[in-house]
């Protein structure tokens, strides 16, 4: 493998002609090599799991169906029928849940992420640091004694508020990365011009920053409809999220197999097609702030 | 700026509105301040002083104080403590060396333009966003042993089938694997993302002198890299110490039946949920912040240190 990067860094290497015809046929099998490995490395998986989806579980246990099979609905089936439990449901739960902690969180940290950016409040923005590197759990504990003694479990509040915790650190580190980068004058010009200064903000700004937001918003929307730990312990049978839900197909002594991947599918496959659409926006947001050093 | 208002008239909304905006500063960030103090220093207080006590079993159980007991029995527990604090750092440890690794070859690989390189990016886009839950079923089906396709394929080239994620002794090292999967696409976009903004000119130098391709790569490149990688490290690392869902998600409670992925994540969430220990679950998880920050502080030192 690293034969493969050291020749990924010579594009356009500058040694005698023939030598540099020679290598560069090299560099462009190697390169197609790697890319190809990368492609199958990682889309590979997935492929397999869909497979596995429009299976029957003899199909899964047989090598000689691997690729080539009569496909089946029938995990999807399973996965929908209200018998085992109501997944139109937990998919509305996902969805209520995650856009619920991605709209709160943004109305709470868009203007405190301009603030901490213009104003280089610097003690602030450390709690938001320690947002992103304390563990879930420690906190997981007291929310459980408060909404134990509140008799809250098993709502949505608790299950929006504890995502929020994950949105609104994500959020105000995007946006500050984003407001960093935005310059100063057309805020300052339009104060000259009679704005106040949070005039200046909600008129101007706010719609410069569309691109940041909707970076920040489709990012917020993939964590907090991916998060697990906290669903676990702070949702009830009928605030249960995608994720959790997934366990219903994992028996006491058996794995129902094709239902699992079904399943699976399903959680993944709306994130999926958001990443497609947004991917420009998903990169910047994942890289944001990390260039800077 | 406030100078700017000259209206001899001042209404109360004209008073409100000035004030709100000479204060502006506290107006934007004190509501998500306030929100994220109660959410979260608020909870760490609480986790800290159930830490000095004995609370267990129910939420509603009155509970005393029991001083530093629940540290010292975590201190001295060489049953679960200390071998989770090891699986904690083999975990963090070896995810992160090979994601680098795997992550700098994928971020050179997609550095210059291709035709295709829209479709790469995709696809190295999709582990990323995949839900780790699913993703853990899915290596779960993969690495089965009698009807995994990792098995099946080991047996192309004549290699009996392995228990992965069932033995003991491999499962951890298997769900290592997992995680370099989903997040070596992390690494490699950041690093990408400081590749494209390095500028041509000490390359080009280098190659003058007469520098082969990999001394540029090693004595250029890298060193340019420092601080993204730095930063790569740092933003990786914090989530690989905190990894709970693939590691619940594929072994269960307890990290395995003989804890065998137990990390300190996954043994504070077992203390806290599995088994309602709450004053020595708040104990380790004050043990465990202290070893992220800990951990953090040495990078950040290293960091300085080298730049001086």
């Amino acid at each position: 493998m690293t034969v493969l990067d050291t020749r990924a860094v010579v594009a356009g290497a500058s040694a005698p002609r023939i030598r540099r015809r020679r290598r560069s046929r090299w560099l462009r099998t190697g390169r197609f090599v790697g890319l190809a490995l990368i492609v199958l490395a990682f889309l590979g998986p997935i492929v397999w799991m869909l497979l596995a989806s429009f299976k029957l579980n003899v199909q899964i246990y047989d090598p000689s169906q691997a690729f080539i099979f009569e496909p089946t609905l029938e995990n999807y089936g399973t996965v929908f029928d209200p018998r085992r439990g109501n997944y139109l449901v937990y998919i509305w739960n996902s969805f209520y849940v995650a856009l619920m902690a991605t709209v709160l969180s943004l109305v709470l940290a868009v203007p405190a992420a301009y603030a901490m950016s213009r104003y280089m409040m610097n003690k602030s923005a450390l709690v938001v640091l320690l947002a992103r590197i304390i563990p879930g759990v420690s906190l997981l504990v007291p929310w459980y004694f408060i909404f134990a003694q509140l008799r809250m479990t098993g709502g949505f509040a608790p299950l929006i508020l504890s995502h929020m915790f994950v949105s609104l650190p994500l959020i105000l580190y995007i946006m500050m990365s984003f407001f960093d980068q935005l310059p100063e004058e057309l805020e300052e010009s339009a104060q000259v011009d009679g704005l106040t200064a949070i005039g200046a903000f909600f008129k101007i700004t706010l719609p410069l920053s569309v691109p940041g937001i909707a970076t920040a918003t489709i990012l917020s929307f993939i964590f907090s409809w991916n998060n697990f730990m906290f669903a676990l312990v702070l949702a009830g049978q009928s605030t249960k999220t995608l994720p959790v839900a997934i366990f219903d197909f994992i028996g006491y002594a058996s794995i129902d197999w094709g239902a699992l991947m079904a399943a699976s599918v399903v959680v993944t496959t709306p994130i999926m097609l958001i990443a497609l659409f947004t991917q420009r926006y998903i990169v910047s947001g994942l890289t944001a702030g990390a260039t800077k050093g | 700026m406030t100078a700017l208002h000259t209206a001899d008239s001042v209404g109360l909304g004209e008073r409100l509105s000035r004030w709100a905006d000479r204060h502006r500063k506290w107006v934007f960030a004190g509501p998500a301040i306030g929100f994220t103090v109660l959410l979260l220093a608020v909870p760490l207080g609480w986790t800290l002083f159930l830490s000095v006590t004995d609370s267990k079993r129910s939420v509603r159980r009155a509970f005393d104080f029991n001083g530093i007991e629940n540290y010292l029995g975590a201190l001295t527990d060489f049953e679960r403590f200390w071998p989770s604090v090891g699986r904690t750092a083999y975990f963090t440890v070896a995810a992160l060396v090979f994601e680098l690794i795997f992550g700098m070859i994928i971020a050179l690989l997609l550095w210059k333009p291709f035709r295709g390189q829209g479709f790469i990016r995709t696809v190295v886009l999709l582990p990323l966003v995949a839900t780790p839950v699913a993703v853990g079923m899915m290596w779960r089906l993969l690495f089965e042993p009698n009807i995994g396709f990792v098995n099946e394929m080991l047996s192309w080239v004549g290699i009996p089938p392995q228990p992965w994620l069932a033995d003991p002794a491999t499962s951890l090292t298997t769900l290592v694997f997992v995680d370099i999967w989903q997040w070596t696409p992390m690494v490699a976009l950041i690093l990408l993302a400081g590749l494209t903004s390095l500028s041509d000119e000490p390359q080009e130098a280098a190659r003058v002198d007469g520098a082969n391709d990999w001394q540029r790569f090693w004595y250029v490149t890298v060193p340019l890299m420092r601080p993204v990688i730095v930063a790569a490290v740092l933003l990786r690392g914090i989530d690989a110490l905190k990894t709970f869902d693939i590691l619940y998600a594929t072994k269960g409670k307890g990290g395995g039946s003989s804890h065998d992925v137990e990390t300190l994540n996954v043994y504070a969430y077992g203390l806290s949920f599995d088994y309602n220990e709450y004053g020595l679950a708040s104990a380790v998880l004050i043990l465990f912040f202290l070893i992220i920050l800990a951990v953090i502080w040495v990078l950040q030192m290293q960091r300085k240190g080298r730049d001086s």
